[in-house]
């Protein structure tokens, strides 16, 4: 669509390529691993061989005789200058709080607890120096199992607190669940595992802790999603003056939450640069990671649907189990309370039973893993969904139609207690079922059922949402969270006519400097060419509140917008002045402001910026500057939705999934770059689908974490997914400027359960139920074999 | 100590080098060419492909001293002389075939190979040629389109139809939006 009067293409809704690229492609890249310092040297950390023991002994001195080693430290050598690893999200008022220092003390809890650090002069140097150290264990016994760890006499994670139990968290709205139960004509039980997660951002952490020498800060380089957050815990963890930490996130390959993060690592690294006054570096070997940056997910989801016979949804109980892991790091008890809004999806019903309570375990603490808490939610109702309509012989998309709020019915307050704005589940529905051919893969799958071919065909239905844009502030008050939810942003209109866009936000793969430079030069009339955002360097840009939970454009892209508004604003008291004009008698279109009437007296913002930075023709009381900020408090979450539909075939004989078709119809909003949308779909999916198919953290019975390398935990390569057919409806947030509602976890929120919806829906016939995820071979096969055994007078039909 | 002589990226070097230091830390750490990262410790992830005598290999699973007389190149050497990117870089900025980028110099460099010994794969052998090669950011379809469009262009550069001018890469047909 091209402007009418000046025929400028707008940028926003344009697929441009990425301006981050070209850095990218060729190599010319600033990985934290790849920073170096005159006079630094290499830290290597020794961590606990086992889950939970005490530290009787530890001896550090012998590494000290090892070649090129410079320090060696235990936790007690660091326990002075550093405190407990911040917790900001106390979700209740008796919420377990452990202390967590950044080395372990007197107790290790999980594998991978660090008990002493080592600084040499070259990385090989450091490692070789782990194994001189001396450590005697006195084994405590490990903590597994959640339900189990709640139970009477269990062995405690942390003995001092008395129980491994977090927190408990309850919300109950609408009708009496146990009232609207009483009305039921079905009631269905069921329990899903959302097992554990690791995140494989495909960078490695790594840590750059330069002191005070020939700047008066202390500069850290971190791997981090959160640079922002970074410097305020740890001028607290660490107790440098927060005036005097810059903080850093330079290039970062990947986070999806595993850098939403205040990670020991960091504070470890100043506190070293502190005692030694030299710059010291860390950086994560892979295995390493498996060990010490969070997991995600790892929940046991009980859950209860009422319903009428015919397919009315009446009320929902939902009980949760989750675990936190070893100790509470930044948002960790908060994680499945982002889904305790979300149990309900996009469905009425009249009551509303959630508990949660978070379970203390001697694994790698949980946090924040893309879609964070909300996947969990919606595979939950998802799969209840089609339980439900299997229960009752109707079609999965049918008892859908007859339980969402309708395109009509907007704004629409759930049951929940949000209010969505906007949404249009059939539109997206229908034009996912035809892109799909829905009709024909049913009459296949039937066909294929009476042949009893040995491949069945399943087909799987997530029509999903999730609240994005976090986060009202006010909201996060109400739910215990340590901080606001805004966003910064500032615009400097350069003499030269370029402008810079300062923003807080923090990206690490989502294109942020081309799809902000998209925003501004629509809003200012610039040349996409002529902005440069400029991020994630907390003496670059002072204020923000950095990248996470699809919030980035939602608050911090309306944040640009509402800046550049806030430029043409003050710009145009200066044309007004400069063309001898009143203000209301400007237009401003396309970047010119021109009187009313008289097109030819026109100024450009260009043209107005130089004017302010000559500032030789101001009149009195008008400040020489059109540069504006912006901080953005959302008013409300934003609600993107969709409807994905996956066709998989299963092989009854060996158990093996072939995904054969992935059609998802997203509504996202008002989009800015098309481009960059569809590849966060298809990352979002990948990650969602390797869920249900392939990924699992797996601990033994003594707490070692057996999937604990790339090579045991299966992420999945090209050759193990599929092409996807995305498409898009576009119904706009009306709760922000841009109309944007948030793209970054969509795909990973709907994916999972569309994929073992469709496993189940292939196994069905067989007696099938539910396979528990990852969906291997091995557990189709075995699920496959107690059905048949549950049924033996129906044979393998 | 070993003494190795070898060619990175067009320039010859002679360092002493440990027995044990591997290709991806003198890369990184010697020589400065940060271009080529680590992602894991187990040779799974690919990320620190680089070539070495004409044929791509894990960085991380060769020893400096493996690589004594002989030529590398990586993600870093790639453009032509006048800076100009290969196809295969092109081809990924075009079909937005990175988020994070931490993969791409990987990417790239298997992609190489993989097109030099089949210069018109279908996108089923794009899929299995890249299997040593994780990304967790891009879902990988939009990788494949990348290796395709770069190899179309490869082959209408090697055999030009008479008149005809080397075009850009086709962009992508499906999904929302060719790029701009
Ligand atoms: S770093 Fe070489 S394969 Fe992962
Ligand atoms: S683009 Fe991030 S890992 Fe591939």
């Amino acid at each position: 669509m091209t402007d009418q009067l000046t025929g400028r293409e707008p940028e926003v809704g344009r697929a441009r390529v990425r301006k981050e690229d070209a850095r990218l492609v060729t190599g010319r890249t600033n990985w934290t691993d790849n920073i170096t310092v005159p006079g630094l040297l290499h830290i290597a950390i020794l961590r606990s061989p086992m889950a939970h023991a005490r530290i009787e002994r530890i001896d550090v001195t012998p590494a000290l005789e090892r070649p090129g080693v410079v320090a060696a430290y235990t936790g007690r050598d660091l326990a002075e200058g550093l405190g407990s690893l911040p917790c900001a999200w106390p979700v209740t008022e008796d919420i377990v709080l452990p202390e967590h220092p950044p080395v372990a003390v007197d107790e290790v809890r999980h594998t991978g607890d660090p008990v002493a650090v080592v600084v040499a002069r070259d990385r090989y140097a450091a490692a070789d120096a782990l194994e001189a150290i001396d450590v005697d264990y006195e084994p405590l016994p490990p903590v597994l199992n959640m339900e189990a760890a709640l139970a009477e006499g269990s062995p405690l994670v942390h003995a001092d607190k008395g129980t491994n139990r977090c927190y408990t968290w309850p919300l109950a709205t609408g009708e009496d669940y146990a009232t609207v139960r009483e009305r039921a004509d079905v009631v269905l039980r069921r329990r899903f595992v959302q097992q554990r997660l690791i995140p494989n951002a495909m960078e490695p952490r790594a840590v750059v802790a330069v002191p005070p020498d020939t700047s008066d800060q202390y500069t850290l380089y971190s791997a981090t999603q959160i640079p922002h957050i970074v410097r305020v815990m740890m001028a607290v963890v660490t107790g440098i003056p927060e005036h005097r930490l810059r903080v850093v996130a330079p290039d970062v390959g990947g986070g999806f939450g595993s850098k939403l993060q205040v990670y020991g690592e960091e504070a470890i690294g100043l506190a070293v640069a502190r005692k030694l006054g030299r710059p010291v570096k860390w950086t994560e070997s892979r295995s390493e990671g498996y060990l010490a940056t969070h997991h995600g997910r790892d929940q046991i989801q009980d859950l209860e649907l009422a319903a009428t016979r015919d397919g009315r949804l009446l009320g929902l109980k939902v009980d949760l189990l989750a675990d936190m892991g070893a100790y509470l790091m930044i948002v960790t008890p908060g994680v499945p309370l982002l889904g305790a809004f979300m149990f309900p999806g996009i469905y009425k019903m009249d009551a509303y039973d959630f508990t949660c309570t978070g379970v203390f375990t001697t694994k790698t603490p949980t946090d924040a893993y893309r879609g964070a808490g909300r996947p969990e939610a919606t595979f939950a109702i998802e799969r209840m969904m089609d339980e439900l309509a299997a229960e009752l012989g109707m079609d999965s998309v049918e008892v859908r139609r007859r339980n969402w709020i309708g395109h009509d019915e907007f704004p629409y307050t759930t049951i929940g207690g949000l209010t969505y704005d906007s949404g249009n589940y059939e539109s997206a529905t229908d034009k996912a079922l035809a892109l799909f051919g829905y009709d024909d893969l049913r009459s296949e799958q039937r066909k294929r059922e009476e042949r009893g071919d040995p491949v069945r065909l399943g087909i799987g239905v997530s029509t999903y949402t999730e609240m994005c844009g976090l986060a009202p502030s006010r909201i996060l008050r109400d739910l215990r969270y340590g901080a606001g939810g805004w966003e910064a942003a500032s615009i400097r209109m350069l003499p030269t006519g370029k402008v810079e866009v300062l923003t807080g936000t923090s990206p690490h793969g989502q294109g942020h400097v081309t799809s902000w430079s998209q925003i501004a030069a629509d809003v200012l009339g610039v040349p996409f060419e002529d902005v440069e955002v400029l991020h994630g360097d907390t003496r670059t840009v002072p204020q923000g509140m950095d990248t996470y939970g699809s919030r980035s454009l939602v608050v911090g892209g309306v944040a640009v917008h509402r800046a550049a508004r806030k430029v043409v604003d003050k710009a145009r008291k200066v044309a007004a002045h400069l063309l001898e004009a009143s203000e209301d008698d400007l237009d401003f279109a396309d970047g010119v402001f021109s009187v009313k009437g008289s097109p030819d007296a026109h100024k450009t913002i260009q043209e107005v910026a130089f004017a302010t930075f000559t500032s030789h023709d101001l009149p009195d009381g008008l400040e020489p500057t059109i540069n504006a900020e912006h901080v953005e408090d959302p008013e409300a979450f934003s609600y993107p939705h969709g409807t994905h539909l996956c066709a998989v075939e299963v092989d009854t004989e060996t158990g093996r999934v072939r995904i054969r078709s992935y059609v998802c119809v997203d509504d996202v909003g008002k989009v800015v770059n098309p481009m960059i949308v569809e590849g966060q779909v298809h990352g979002g999916l990948a990650q969602g689908i390797a869920q249900a198919l392939f990924e699992e953290a797996v601990y033994d019975e003594e707490g070692n974490l057996v999937s604990g390398t790339m090579a045991d935990y299966l992420v999945p390569c090209a050759a193990d997914l599929p092409d996807f057919l995305t498409d898009r409806t576009e119904t706009p947030a009306t709760t922000n400027p841009l109309g944007v509602k948030g793209v970054g976890e969509a795909g990973t929120i709907a994916s999972t359960p569309a994929v073992v919806n469709a496993v189940v829906d292939a196994l069905r016939p067989l007696g099938v139920t539910d396979v528990r995820m990852p969906c291997t071979p091995e557990r189709i096969w075995r699920a496959l074999r107690d059905a048949r055994s549950a049924r033996p007078e129906e044979g393998s039909s | 100590m070993t003494r190795i002589s070898v060619k990175v990226d067009g320039t010859a070097y002679e360092d002493e080098v440990e027995p044990r230091l591997l290709l991806v830390h003198y890369l990184r750490d010697r020589l400065g060419l940060t271009g080529t990262p680590v992602g894991c410790d187990t040779t799974n992830c690919g990320a620190c492909m680089v070539d070495l005598d004409g044929k791509s290999v894990k960085s991380c699973s060769v020893l400096a001293v493996q690589a004594d007389g002989g030529e590398v190149t990586t993600i870093q050497g790639l453009a032509s002389a006048d800076g100009e990117w290969h196809p295969l870089q092109r081809a990924f900025h075009e079909q937005h075939a990175l988020q994070c980028g931490f993969c791409t110099p990987g990417m790239i460099m298997a992609a190489r190979d993989l097109l030099r010994e089949n210069p018109d794969p279908t996108p089923e052998e794009v899929r299995e040629g890249l299997e040593g090669n994780l990304c967790r950011c891009t879902g990988y379809m939009n990788i494949v389109r990348a290796v395709l469009a770069a190899a179309a262009e490869e082959r209408r550069h090697q055999a030009p139809e008479p008149g005809a001018v080397a075009e850009h890469a086709e962009p992508s047909t499906a999904g929302s939006g060719a790029p701009v």
